[in-house]
């Protein structure tokens, strides 16, 4: 096995899909010569030519045009959106037709299509570039959304969304690119959607979190062993839907849990999760399940970016709060 | 400095130069007379009259679904009376295994090119199973976001150009529709991929009440695809042989491998927007409506055909009465499909249901067999 960061895994993954399904198309702005800003696509045009992966015009929802007329010609698009905050210019697109497609014709059409996008934020991109807006697509009906937290998971569970028939919205975390190094390995194989991924386990606290705040309840759950805490972190992977069978499982056995969210906290995934529980395992909880987010102003400046940004801090001062209740 | 930068180059001589070029292209004119010889299509006798045929049935049907919708028994409607010629010669220069992509006024295109009719009006009632494509019939449900369309033609165009077969792709919109982004990104994309497609502008004057010249300073729509770099053509809406012939010369270039091609159709809708409301006398007089309707397609094609001894008036009310038997055995169709239920709908939504709607499911099925 070889050692991969997360966009290593990301590559690799559209290599062998690629590579097994001759109607995989991967295409976006500069994802081709250029191997697209990130190197996710590195390498990829060379091995299966500018008919398969493609440079398009500057034009998000063009993109998004192009993967629903593909589809409709029998193709498995795989597009990709340059960074997550131009994703308003194909709100249309996506949300608009590629989600309702297979409803609006009564299931006689399938939209089998796979929107990657970096998401997130903490690099300190050029304002309007880094965001978190996973919200918005999972309040989208017809749409699935997934976000990896390791490379492992990433390969896997990209493999998984580029075959699924439904449209998947595939956010990869900016900051997460690089950071992370593990074992990946080169064969394919796949991670099912909608599971969730116990990361850490443990019986005093649920950590219910998504994306690069995985990490950072890992770090405060570290921390809070130190204190004789005993923390599970359940990585959500998909958000849309939600695996509701491990959530409310390791509820009802720690019974008191935090949702862990790097969005704005207003109208949010973890508002989402807070009420699942509530609905479903109210009798389990000792204490009320308490939120992390980020302050509810629009993404910041990259200068205030550090301060504004949730962490292990922000972390383990509401996980004391919902322990010690 | 004025309106010459230099003695070399001269901006607005040369917009004045482009949009001088856009002339209508007609070949029929108003009084059924041949004004174009060298253009006129070739056509059989019956082809002919199979054009003909459709515009009478579609006038007839766009009459019996407005009286349908006035009585309560239709849904959204936009009416078509005004706009045969553009919609059904267009259409009668495709082939079978072309793709349409209409906006929602266009659903004449869709059922003459295999859509049942009884689901046209399932459509118009809001049922999903006016939606539900028959295997090979290669048409999407019509557009309701304006623009939309036109991004969707170009990735079915590249789809078509990626399979390697000698087809294309057909979208629809109005003259507002060409002021959306969508149109711009859909014909660039097509024309960077050089992909067979082609985009009709039904320039029917107004986009709902607002005239066409609000929507844009260029003289015509056509010259829109000269921006990107695609060929375009402004043609006479309401003459069938001018818009078979158009649109027969963008598919032979989409099929040769010779890219995307714009063709705007000067045309006119004698009815209202759509039957939800909209009153035209608002923002139209008669003088414009009466304009119009002397340029009426099938009045002109009618003389012209009858001239050629291919159309008559005993042949005519055959094909009237035989629309008005088929609408009458479509809507009886349409009013026998079981009504639709929620679980219906949410079968519809993912190829599996998540959890979410596994259990919403489960609530409307119980509460549907109570």
């Amino acid at each position: 096995m070889a050692q991969m960061t997360m966009i290593q895994a990301i590559t690799d993954a559209l290599r062998c899909e690629l590579k097994d399904d001759e109607n995989v198309l991967v295409f976006g702005e500069d994802v081709g010569v250029n191997g697209g800003v990130f190197r996710a696509t590195e390498g990829l045009q060379n091995e299966f030519g500018a008919d398969r992966v493609f440079d398009t015009p500057l034009a998000e929802s063009g993109i998004g045009g192009l993967a629903v007329g593909l589809s409709l010609t029998g193709f498995r698009p795989v597009p990709e959106i340059q960074f997550f905050g131009f994703v308003y210019e194909v709100m249309d697109s996506i949300n608009g037709q590629l989600a309702r497609y297979r409803y609006r014709t009564g299931n006689t059409y399938a939209m089998p299509v796979t929107i990657r996008s970096p998401f997130g934020g903490g690099v300190h991109t050029p304002e309007m570039h880094s965001d978190s807006l996973e919200g918005l697509m999972a309040q989208q009906p017809g749409l699935k959304v997934v976000i990896p937290s390791t490379p492992y998971d990433a390969k896997g569970l990209l493999i998984s969304s580029i075959r699924d028939n439904d449209p998947v919205i595939f956010l990869e975390h900016l900051k997460l690119y690089r950071s992370v190094r593990e074992e990946v390995p080169e064969e394919s194989y796949t991670i099912p959607l909608g599971k969730a991924d116990v990361k850490r386990e443990g019986k005093d606290l649920t950590i219910i979190a998504y994306g690069l705040m995985v990490h950072e309840s890992l770090k405060a759950a570290e921390e809070l062993e130190k204190e004789g805490y005993s923390v599970e972190v359940i990585d959500l992977r998909t958000i849309q839907p939600l695996d509701i069978d491990t959530i409310i499982a390791s509820v009802e056995k720690t019974n008191r849990a935090i949702v862990v969210q790097e969005a704005q906290k207003q109208a949010g995934i973890a508002a989402n999760v807070v009420a699942e529980i509530t609905e479903r395992a109210i009798l389990s909880l000792e204490a009320p399940v308490l939120r992390v987010a980020a302050p509810d102003t629009v993404y910041p400046f990259p200068q205030a970016e550090n301060i504004w940004l949730p962490n292990y801090k922000d972390i383990l001062e509401t996980a004391k709060k919902v322990l010690t209740f | 400095m004025g309106e010459k930068i230099s003695k070399q180059f001269d901006p607005t001589a040369i917009l004045q130069e482009i949009e001088s070029k856009f002339e209508m292209f007609q070949i029929l004119n108003e009084e059924g007379k041949i004004v174009n010889e060298d253009a006129v299509p070739d056509l059989t006798d019956e082809e002919l009259v199979e054009l003909m045929t459709r515009m009478v049935y579609t006038r007839i049907l766009d009459q019996r679904s407005i009286s349908l919708n006035r009585q309560g028994r239709l849904g959204f409607y936009a009416p078509t009376a005004g706009q045969e010629a553009s919609q059904l010669a267009s259409h009668f220069a495709l082939e079978k295994e072309d793709w349409i992509l209409p906006g929602y006024r266009d659903v004449p295109q869709i059922v003459w090119h295999g859509l049942p009719l009884w689901k046209a009006f399932l459509f118009s009632r809001g049922h999903f199973v006016g939606n539900q494509i028959p295997e090979g019939v290669n048409v999407v449900p019509p557009q309701i976001i304006i623009g939309a369309q036109y991004v969707q033609t170009a990735g079915v165009a590249l789809g078509i150009k990626k399979r390697g077969t000698k087809n294309v792709a057909i979208t629809y919109t109005g003259d507002g529709g060409s002021s959306q982004g969508d149109f711009y990104e859909g014909i660039n994309f097509a024309g960077a991929f050089k992909s067979p497609a082609i985009f009709v502008v039904q320039n029917n004057q107004y986009a709902i009440s607002t005239p066409r010249d609000v929507q844009t300073a260029a003289k015509t729509i056509a010259q829109k695809g000269i921006a990107a770099g695609i060929p375009s053509i402004l043609v006479d809406g309401m003459d069938p042989l001018a818009v078979y012939v158009a649109t027969r010369y963008a598919r032979e270039r989409a099929v040769n491998g010779d890219g995307p091609s714009l063709i705007e159709t000067m045309c006119y809708r004698y009815g209202p927007h759509t039957m939800s409301g909209d009153d035209p006398t608002r923002y139209r007089t008669t003088d414009i409506d009466n304009e119009w309707a002397a340029k009426d397609p099938i009045v002109r094609f009618r003389i012209y055909l009858e001239g050629k001894g291919l159309w008559s008036e005993e042949k005519e009310t055959e094909v009237i009465e035989r629309a008005k038997e088929e609408i009458k055995a479509a809507i009886k169709k349409a009013d026998e499909t079981p009504k639709q239920k929620v679980t219906d709908l949410i079968e519809n939504m993912y190829e599996e249901k998540p959890y979410n709607l596994q259990e919403q499911y489960e609530i409307y099925k119980a509460k549907e067999s109570k």
